[in-house]
Parts: structure tokens; C-alpha cells; sequence
């Protein structure tokens, strides 16, 4: 909403500066956006006066003036062919910058006489387009401040504008008038009321209107009449200027009055040619599918229910929104009829999404123009039609009546107090709502408060609570503590959830990966090669098809990453990314995933080898710690059998039992790198926390530590087995041979081929018994070796090397 | 017994010859071993008369201890020579560079929603969770924006498509986190105390605005919590977060959700087109704010003549790029290594209040 300074000043008088009008306006919610005072950049010229002006000596057209300023009688070398002696002149000292010019004036010598300054033309002072000469002012003291000057006789030429914010429930600051009101009640001046003076009809409304009962509920009030005689043209000056300071174009007289009140009082009309209209005009609902063309030159087809404004040759006018261009106003125009009607917000909301214009009026209808004053606005605008185009006014035809919006709610001034947490005196609160135009009543401490007809947005108490609070200034607003909810040290707040993830992004980060934030939404494409991009999880209105589906997985979004990352020339990384993935369109179908990527050469080339490419036991590795970091439990199944974005053969799902999938690690396939243009080998892991079980004591004590003194024994055993035998297998089985006293069994080597021969493998265990009671003998190390070997055999079928 | 002079003089001559210690060791059997020259003087020693083993005795004793002394000094510091010269060969380059270790960062979004839970679990604010694909209803009809609120088209909302045959209105990608504020009402009632971090989305793409950003809700229900709590709560936060005393400014204004409403400004300073929060007489708008307004309230099932307090919304993203000095929001989620290395943080830089967030 943009209003200028002599604008506000119509409807408030004030002897404000534009800074304290616009610091309150900021204060009491109508944010300033932007304040615009063409007075700023003209503070620094003063006003002076040419004493002579002789030839230049080297220069046809120069003059060598000099002119009294406020430093004395300055040298002052013109080119206007204006400058001469006796006129009174805008002067620019050196080191005052010109904006038209875009130059700071500095003392210098032209053809070599000295210059001390400049004088101004308009153009470069950006006041106007003129350039035939410097100004010649008609009045002015020597030294005055020609800002100053301006302000005081050409105001209309400097006049500041303001733009202000406007939340959707100020209807009523929509209008300068409301505007007014509000800094009026803040107490930066009195609110000039504007009473409406009826104008007599002359003659009978040869156009009637009439409502159709189905459309009363949202159009509840239509009025006009016809002003006949008129003579369109240009508007007057002092309005077409103020319409071009809010970036309005003047069209003609009839159309910049609607303008005008659609700005000055929130009050949109509409007016008619009343030579291209046929009959009576009929406000009714669409039936679907009547079309007009919009004063916008678009054509609108309606859809049943949207109100529409009729005359005998159909649609004329889309209510409440905007004009039809047959009927409009053109300069030729000699019968008008002018519209005041109030059209209900939501209504006219809808209508204008679903037909996608936007214009002042419907804006305005939206958020609810004063239904009390469509006679008043009438009125004055018939007026405003009559002084500025002629001719004479009929009587005012009207259908329907204006809406009831009378209402009072209770306001409890103590209440006021405890929630704003400011003292406010009850006096003081009944000053502001009364100045607002609320009626407040009642002895006690709890009021009852009428609402103004144009405060639509008043529904309850709380609305009257912020009327106080930002009228009481939440700018002195002083701060409280607020208490603990418990004395003492503070009690802690995550769930084991959250620190689970916690955990996963910082054990991932320690390991050595690089955390991305990466978009929930992807391609279609890219979500497809992760089992989604389903239509339960796409979205009607993607920004982008880059961005149409809400991502099954992080690795999508990591793989893209590592591919921008390689297009930029970095080829070996490790990702990772934590957050949630989307299974479904419904609200909780989501699900939290830690997943990392590690893509190309384990290191950079360097002098100590240790080069290779990453594999998949890297990421097995990074996979158990981040478990493990989480409280999974060491113990865990291998399974294969993953879905198809992994290697077949290179993959583990990492199990409590067949269906308890903590995570899986692999390589990805070669088909998914190759769609999402990723230079491989690239392996990854994907966790669910949530799967990993909450440890069953919460307690903190660890346990008791039993260390055996005795000696611990190694021995070590190698296998030969199918190459398809998994090493888990063989270690679980050895690991079973004698609970008590295998403390732990691992892997130690892997030969594939060779002399056992094709498809066979050796795997190498090394088991260590730890006795428990007594150092073990001989004998016994060697039954338990047996039993291991028996054991092996059983499980995998595997034989001891010999 | 004058030989033992000579015989002296010439062992630890060769002693002290010794080249390395197998010349030692042959000397030393030359010398000591059971045919060595002193060996054999020692077993000579059975065949004198007691008097002149008497002093032959502990002459010949001293020079063997003399022997073996002079043996064992030249075997440490031929050792130590040795020791010295192998030293000398295995000199290396240390200029080369270290064995690479790779080395992870955090994000700065995770690293600021963790300093921001730091400080508020200080003032006993607990950390909910809610969807980001949310109905209706919640994202928009329980924080009192109805269907036809202009607030709702100015939210440039992402809606889910709906399969032919469901008429149901469209689900959304929440547009703020305040749905968490209702979901958490409903679920624990009053009083409480929360912060809602998480992704919202809105259609909204430019050098200031992503699809996605992160925002972090507030909320304090209790019997007579105030908007002056809010602001002593949200001066705190800033003065914490920030590391320096930072002064907040309330403006009025309006939100469907709140009643009444604040916009807030942090105390800053611009110099040279770098903001600088905590000093000059500038004002930076950070968030909005208000008391929850009762009809809210009402939905959360929670009783507004009984319960008041306030709520607030900021993002996450912005408050990072002020205190950590990060241009661009776009850059946030481009992953690009460059940029998550320099704005990173290390993995066990963990927020906390005590050591400073």
C-alpha cells in the first residue's frame, strides 16, 4: 500500500516528520517498506542570486556570473543560455553531489577561469525532464535551503511517499483514511473526518438493479446511480500526480476517481458506459461457461457460482474483481453509471484464484472493504465525478442492504496485562480502542467492546487484545525471565531417538564423511531407480521436474551430489546425509535413514602407496561403527538378497533375524551409477535407526568385569570349503564347538582357487580359548580343536587343510 | 709379576683398537677364555708358594676386572657407534606429506540445530517432532488460516497429488513448523515447553528463498506466561547464540496464529555490506512471534481461559548465515565439497552451554 505525505495529510492532521510518521507505522504493524522524500538528495543546494553574468572571454556561450550565496559572492561559470543578471537561481557548492548528473561539483577552471559551483537545471536535480535552462525560482531568500522552498511552495513536486506492508487483517489501512485513524489513535495527530454530503438525484436512474435471491447471501448490497452530461478527459493535475506517486497510470477523470477511492477510503467502484449497456444490470450467479472480456483484454469464462454482473447483452462486469471492456469508460464517454457495491470476501477470494486475476479490487473485496460505507463512498464520489467531468446525478437505484456487522465481545483489561506482560492501565486501553473506532463499555475491569463496521477481522477477545498491544507499543515492551520449568540443574531433553541421530551424523563425520543436506524432493527418474516415484509420493505442484517427488531414499540425492561434485573435477569423496525418506503420501510415511556414500579411491595419490580403490569392506566397517554408536547389538546376521540399486553378489543386509533390517552396505549397481552419471566403484550403507532395539536397562552401570588370570590360548585352523561358503558360517559353527571356553574366533586370511582348485576356498580361523577355572592342558586344547574341526564340517561341509 | 704391566698395557691397547665387536669377542677369548693369556697366568697361580700367591693373587684379580671393564666400555660404545651409523642411513624425508586420513564435517543446518536445542533445553525447552508431509488441517485450519485466508496463497504452498477418486483436500509439505505445535498440544496438553526444528517447504526459488529451508518452532503454554517472557526468552536465546549481549526490538503485527503479534528485529550494524549482530543502531528482522491465540489453542484441545503462552518461528538456515557469515542459502543444499569443507564443522565440535555454542 503506497500513500504520499500531503495524501496522509488530507486525513490527519500532524505536524509529524516523515521519519516519526513512518517509525510509528512500523511500530503499530503497518511495516514501511519504503519511504521515498525526494527532499533528501535536494538538502545539500541552497538558494542564490546573480549578481552579473559577462561574457566568457575564450567562450561564445559561456558566462562568467557572480552570484551571492550563503558562502559570499561566488565566480560561477554558466552555459544557460537563462543566466543573467537579477534571477534567483539553485546553486550547487563544490563538494554537493548532483543526481541528475550523477557528479560531485568540485572548484575548477572552465577555459581557464575559475568556477565555485554549479547552478542547477531541473534535470539535474531530477525534479523534472527540463533542460532549456537553469531554474529561475520567483521568490527566495539567499542561503535558504532550496528544499526547504520546495516544501514550502511547490509541495505537490516533492511530496514523500510511503509504502507500507499491510497483513491480511488491515482491511481498513488499505484506504489512507484508515491509515490515518491508526496514527491518529497512537496520538501523532487528529483524524480529519470527511463527512459525505448526499448529492440530490435530479432524475430517476434510467438503469435499475436488481440481486437474484441465490446470490444475496454473497452479494448482499449493490447501489449506483447515473451521472449523465459528463465530459471524460484527463484528470486534474493534483490527482493525476498523486495516483503516478503510487505508481498508479491516470487513464481519464471517471476511471482515476475509482482509482482514487479504491486508495483514499478501501472503497473500489466500478463505473459503466451507460450508451454500450442494454437494460438493467442484474447481479447473479454464473451458470458455467459465459464468457467476457476484462477491462485486462483477457477473456474469462465463468464457472457456475461466481457472481457476475449482467445486463440484457450478458456478463458485463466479473463482481467484485473486475470490469468488462465493452462497457468501460473511454474519453468519449457522456453517461455513466457508477457502482458501490460490497461482495463478500471469501466469495470474491475464490473467483479470483480460481480465474487467476489479481487486481486493487479484488484485493481489496478479500480482505473486506467497510460495508457501512458503500452509500457514503457513493456519494462522495459522485461528487468528486461532478466537480472534475460536469454534468447531473439521477437518484442512487440500490438492491439488497448492507450487512449487520454489528457485534460487541468482552474484554477483560487484567487479562490484557498478563498476556502482553506490560502494565496498561484500563483508561489507557479505552482510550486507544475508542480512538480506533471500537465503543468500549462497562465499570469493572472486563469491558464490553463495540467493533467498527470496517474491522471486519475482529472475531474475539485476542483481536481486541492486539489492538491494545500494538497501540500500547510492543516497542517499550520490557523483558521478563521466564522461570524454569524446575529449579536446579536443567533436566535433560532428547529422547533416545534424537540422540540416536545425534550419534549416526557425528560417528559418520568422525569416520570421515562429509555431511550434505541434500532436497527431499527429486526427479521422478532418479526416485524410480529407488523403488519410488510413485504418484503417492508426487507432488501436484513441483517447482521443478528436478524436483516432483518426495525422495524413497538419501542415496538419490547423495549419488546426484557426488555427480555435481565429479563434474566439478572431484572424483574420490565421502558423503553421507541423515534425515527422513518418504514411503507414502500420507502424513507420518516417512521414516529416518542415515546413509553414506563413498565413491573412488580410497586416498589421493601420495608417496606412501595405500592407494586403492574404496570397497565394500570399507563401508561394512563404516556401517558396524555407526551401529554400533547407536547401541546396536555386536551380534548380528549377514543376509543377501537387497534390492536391485545393489550389487547382487555385493551386498550385506545387516539382521536381527530374516525381517529385522538394521542397515545394509554394498556396492551399488553399475546400472544406477551409469543413470545417474556417477564414475564409480562408489559403495554405500543405508541405516534405519529406528530399527536398532532400546536397550532393555536404562541404567547406567555397566556390569561387573570378570578377568581371568589364567592364560589365554591362540590356535589357528584353516578350512577348505565351497568358494560360495560364507566365512560367517564357519566362524558362528566354530564359535559353537564349546561356549564356555571359545572366547573369540576371527578370520584371518581368504584364499580363493589356486591349488584347492576351481570354486574351492580356504578360510582361516583363529580361535582363542580363554580358561576359566585352570590353565588348560594338552589334552584338552586338543579336544576342544576337534571339536571345532567336527563342527565345521557339519556346518559348511569344510575340511582342515592339510 | 713385573709382566703384568706389559700385559696390561697390551690387552687394553688392543682392547681400545677393536674395530668392531667380533674383534672384541676375540679378544676377549685371547685374553680371558680358558686358554686366554691371563687364564692361563691365573692357573699358574696353583703352583707358587702361598707367599707369592699372596700378591700374584689380587694382581692378577685387578687386571682381569681391568680387562673385562675395558672390554665391556668398548663393546657400548662400539655399539653406540653402530647404533649411531645405522641411524644415520635411515634419515627420511619428513617434509613428505602425512598419510592422508579423511576427514567428515557437519552441516552447518545440523550444527546450529544443535546449538539451538542446546540453549533452549537450558531454559527447559524439550525437542518435538512432527511430519513434513501434513494434512491440511493441520499446517493450516488448527493455526486458524482457513481455506479462503490469503495467507494461505501467499505461503506458496507444495501440495501432494491426490489419486483420482480422492476427494479429500490434498495433503501438504508443512509450509512452517507449527504444526508441531498442535500435534504436541494434542498429544501432552499443558503446560509445556517445546522447540520444533525441521524442513519446511515452500515454492519459492531465488538468490533468498529454497523449495526447502529449516525453520525452528517455539512454544510455552503455561497459566501466565507473557509476551515480555517471550521477549526475555528470545533475548537470551540471541545473546547466547550470538556470543555477545544482542537487544531485540518487537514490532507489531499479525499472524493467523498468534494474537497478538510480533515481528522481531535483532540489534546489528552494517559495515561494508557485512552485518554485524549485537552492536550499532541498525535492526534485522529474524522472526515472528506472538501469544498462541486461543482459537489455536482450542484446536490443540488445550483450554484458552485456562492456559496462555507464546510461540515463535525462525529459520534455521538465516540465523546460520548471520553468525557463521554465509552468503548464499542456495549454496546450502548444493552439496558441493568445497563449501560443506569451509562451512563445516568437526565432528566432535558438539554444542554445548557450558563450553559455548
Amino acid at each position: 500500500m503506497k500513500f504520499t505525505l500531503s495524501w496522509l495529510k488530507e486525513h490527519l492532521d500532524t505536524t509529524a516528520s516523515v521519519a516519526e510518521i513512518a517509525e510509528t507505522l512500523t511500530d503499530i504493524g503497518l511495516e514501511v517498506e519504503e519511504v521515498v522524500d525526494p527532499l533528501e538528495k535536494l538538502r545539500p543546494f541552497t538558494i542564490g542570486k546573480v549578481q552579473s553574468a559577462e561574457p566568457h572571454p575564450d567562450a561564445d556561450r559561456l558566462r562568467v556570473c557572480q552570484v551571492e550565496t550563503k558562502d559570499g559572492l561566488q565566480q560561477i561559470i554558466c552555459g544557460a543560455p537563462n543566466a543573467r543578471a537579477g534571477i534567483t537561481v539553485v546553486v550547487a557548492h563544490p563538494g554537493v553531489y548532483v543526481p541528475g548528473i550523477d557528479t560531485t561539483i568540485g572548484v575548477g577552471k572552465i577555459r581557464g577561469v575559475e568556477s565555485h559551483g554549479m547552478m542547477a537545471s531541473e534535470r539535474e536535480l531530477e525534479l523534472s525532464d527540463e533542460h532549456t535552462g537553469i531554474i529561475e525560482l520567483p521568490s527566495g531568500e539567499v542561503g535558504q535551503s532550496f528544499a526547504d522552498w520546495l516544501a514550502a511552495n511547490e509541495p505537490a513536486r516533492v511530496d514523500p511517499m510511503i509504502e507500507i506492508a499491510i497483513t491480511p487483517n488491515r482491511q481498513d489501512a488499505l484506504g489512507v483514511h484508515g491509515i490515518a485513524r491508526d496514527l491518529a489513535a497512537r496520538g501523532l495527530g487528529v483524524l480529519v473526518e470527511q463527512p459525505v454530503k448526499p448529492v440530490p438525484g435530479a432524475f430517476p436512474s434510467p438503469v435499475g438493479v436488481t440481486i437474484d435471491a441465490d446470490a444475496m447471501n454473497n452479494a448482499p448490497h449493490f447501489a449506483g446511480r447515473v451521472i449523465r452530461g459528463v465530459k471524460n478527459g484527463p484528470s486534474p493535475e493534483w490527482l493525476q500526480a498523486r495516483l503516478k506517486a503510487i505508481g498508479l497510470r491516470p487513464i481519464s477523470a471517471l476511471v482515476d476517481v475509482t482509482n482514487f477511492f479504491t486508495y483514499d477510503r478501501n472503497r473500489p467502484l466500478h463505473v459503466f458506459d451507460v450508451d454500450k449497456m442494454q437494460g438493467d444490470l442484474r447481479v447473479h450467479r454464473a451458470q458455467g461457461g459465459e464468457t467476457l472480456l476484462a477491462l485486462d483484454d483477457k477473456t474469462y469464462t465463468f464457472a457456475a457460482g461466481q457472481l457476475v454482473i449482467s445486463d440484457d447483452n450478458g456478463p458485463e462486469s466479473l463482481a467484485g474483481i473486475m470490469g468488462g471492456e465493452e462497457t468501460g469508460c473511454t474519453e468519449d464517454t457522456t453517461t455513466v453509471f457508477l457502482e458501490s457495491a460490497w461482495w463478500d470476501p471469501i466469495r470474491t477470494a475464490y473467483t479470483g484464484r480460481d480465474l487467476k486475476i489479481n487486481s486493487d479490487a479484488r484485493y481489496r473485496f478479500e480482505r473486506g472493504v467497510d460495508p457501512a460505507y458503500t452509500l457514503p463512498g457513493l456519494e462522495a464520489a459522485t461528487r468528486m465525478i461532478l466537480d472534475l467531468c460536469g454534468g447531473e446525478a439521477s437518484e442512487v437505484v440500490e438492491a439488497g442492504a448492507p450487512i449487520d456487522t454489528t457485534r460487541s465481545f468482552r474484554l477483560d483489561t487484567a487479562r490484557v496485562q498478563s498476556l502482553v506482560g506490560m502494565t496498561i492501565p484500563k483508561a489507557e486501553q479505552v482510550g486507544y480502542l475508542t480512538a480506533l473506532g471500537f465503543t468500549p463499555s462497562g465499570e469493572g475491569e472486563v469491558l464490553e467492546v463495540g467493533v467498527p463496521s470496517w474491522r471486519l477481522d475482529v472475531h474475539g477477545e485476542a483481536d481486541l487484545v492486539e489492538e491494545v498491544a500494538r497501540m500500547a507499543s510492543l516497542t517499550k515492551l520490557e523483558p521478563k525471565p521466564l522461570r524454569r520449568p524446575s529449579p536446579g540443574v536443567p533436566k535433560p531433553v532428547l529422547t533416545p531417538m534424537q540422540l540416536r541421530e545425534r550419534a549416526a551424523r557425528r560417528t559418520m563425520a568422525a569416520l570421515g564423511y562429509v555431511e550434505c543436506v541434500t532436497y527431499s524432493f527429486i526427479d521422478r527418474a532418479s526416485a524410480e531407480l529407488f523403488s519410488g516415484g510413485t504418484d503417492a509420493t508426487r507432488l501436484e505442484n513441483p517447482i521443478s521436474s528436478e524436483m516432483s517427488h518426495m525422495r524413497p531414499a538419501l542415496l538419490p540425492g547423495l549419488l546426484q551430489a557426488a555427480a555435481r561434485n565429479q563434474a566439478r573435477g572431484i572424483m574420490d569423496m565421502a558423503l553421507f546425509e541423515v534425515g527422513a525418506a518418504f514411503h507414502g503420501g500420507e502424513p507420518g510415511e516417512q521414516h529416518l535413514l542415515a546413509s553414506g556414500l563413498l565413491v573412488g579411491q580410497s586416498e589421493p595419490r601420495g608417496p606412501h602407496g595405500g592407494r586403492r580403490p574404496v570397497d565394500v569392506f570399507d563401508v561394512k566397517a563404516d556401517a558396524e561403527a555407526v551401529l554400533a554408536a547407536m547401541g546396536a547389538p555386536a551380534k548380528v546376521q549377514i543376509l543377501r538378497g537387497a534390492r536391485e540399486w545393489w550389487h547382487p553378489g555385493r551386498h550385506g543386509m545387516i539382521c536381527l533375524g530374516p525381517k529385522k533390517v538394521l542397515g545394509i552396505f554394498g556396492e551399488l549397481h553399475p546400472n544406477v551409477l551409469a543413470a545417474m552419471d556417477v564414475k564409480g566403484p562408489a559403495m554405500a550403507f543405508t541405516l534405519w535407526p529406528a530399527e536398532v532395539p532400546m536397550p532393555r536397562n536404562a541404567g547406567a552401570s555397566r556390569g561387573a568385569l570378570t578377568l581371568s588370570d589364567l592364560q589365554a590360548v591362540e590356535r589357528d585352523f584353516a578350512f577348505v570349503v565351497d568358494a560360495q561358503v560364507e566365512a560367517l558360517a564357519l566362524v558362528n559353527a566354530a564359535q559353537g564347538a564349546d561356549k564356555a571356553l571359545i572366547e573369540d574366533v576371527r578370520v584371518f586370511d581368504e584364499f580363493v582357487g589356486g591349488s584347492l582348485g576351481e570354486g574351492r576356498k580356504s578360510i582361516a580361523l583363529t580361535v582363542r580359548l580363554q580358561p576359566v577355572e585352570k590353565t588348560l592342558t594338552e589334552e584338552e586344547i586338543e579336544a576342544v580343536g576337534a571339536k571345532i574341526v567336527a563342527k565345521v564340517q557339519q556346518a559348511t561341509g569344510g575340511t582342515l587343510r592339510g | 709379576m713385573e709382566g703384568l704391566d706389559k700385559l696390561r698395557g697390551d690387552w687394553l691397547a688392543r682392547i681400545g683398537e677393536a674395530a668392531d665387536e667380533g674383534a672384541l669377542e676375540e679378544i676377549r677369548v685371547a685374553a680371558l677364555g680358558k686358554k686366554g693369556e691371563i687364564s692361563l697366568k691365573m692357573r699358574e697361580l696353583g703352583k707358587m708358594s702361598p707367599e707369592e700367591r699372596q700378591t700374584a693373587g689380587p694382581a692378577l684379580n685387578a687386571l682381569k676386572d681391568e680387562v673385562n671393564s675395558a672390554l665391556s666400555a668398548r663393546k657400548s660404545s662400539l655399539g653406540d657407534a653402530a647404533l649411531e651409523a645405522r641411524l644415520a642411513t635411515e634419515w627420511l624425508d619428513v617434509t613428505l606429506p602425512s598419510r592422508p586420513r579423511r576427514v567428515g564435517s557437519i552441516h552447518p543446518v545440523s550444527q546450529v540445530t544443535e546449538e539451538v536445542t542446546a540453549i533452549f533445553a537450558d531454559m527447559g525447552f524439550a525437542v518435538a517432532e512432527g511430519p513434513q508431509i501434513d494434512s491440511d488441517w493441520y499446517n493450516f485450519d488448527a493455526l486458524n488460516i482457513p481455506g479462503h485466508h490469503p495467507a494461505r496463497a501467499e505461503m506458496d504452498t507444495f501440495y501432494m497429488a491426490r489419486a483420482e477418486g480422492d476427494n479429500r483436500p490434498p495433503h501438504v509439505l508443512r509450509t512452517h513448523t507449527s504444526p508441531v505445535q498442535i500435534r504436541h498440544m494434542e498429544a501432552h496438553g499443558a503446560p509445556c515447553r517445546i522447540i520444533a526444528p525441521g524442513r519446511v517447504y515452500r515454492a519459492d526459488y531465488d538468490q533468498t528463498h529454497t523449495p526447502m529451508f529449516h525453520q525452528v518452532e517455539g512454544l510455552a503454554i503455561d497459566r501466565d506466561i507473557s509476551m515480555a517472557n517471550l521477549k526475555w526468552v528470545l533475548e537470551e536465546f540471541f545473546s547466547a547464540y550470538f556470543g555477545t549481549k544482542v537487544k531485540t526490538r518487537f514490532r507489531a503485527s499479525h499472524f493467523p496464529f498468534t494474537e497478538p503479534s510480533a515481528e522481531v528485529d535483532i540489534q546489528c550494524s552494517w559495515e561494508g555490506g557485512t552485518v554485524k549482530v549485537g552492536e550499532g543502531d541498525d535492526w534485522l528482522e529474524v522472526l515472528g512471534s506472538g501469544m498462541v491465540h486461543p482459537k489455536v489453542l482450542s484446536a490443540a484441545k488445550v483450554d484458552p481461559a485456562e492456559w496462555q503462552g507464546f510461540a515463535f518461528g525462525m529459520g534455521i538456515d538465516r540465523i546460520a548465515m548471520l553468525k557463521y557469515g554465509i552468503p548464499d542459502l542456495r549454496a546450502f543444499f548444493d552439496s558441493d565439497l568445497r563449501w560443506l569443507r569451509h562451512y563445516g564443522f568437526a565432528a566432535l565440535q558438539v554444542p554445548a552451554v557450558h563450553s559455548g555454542v
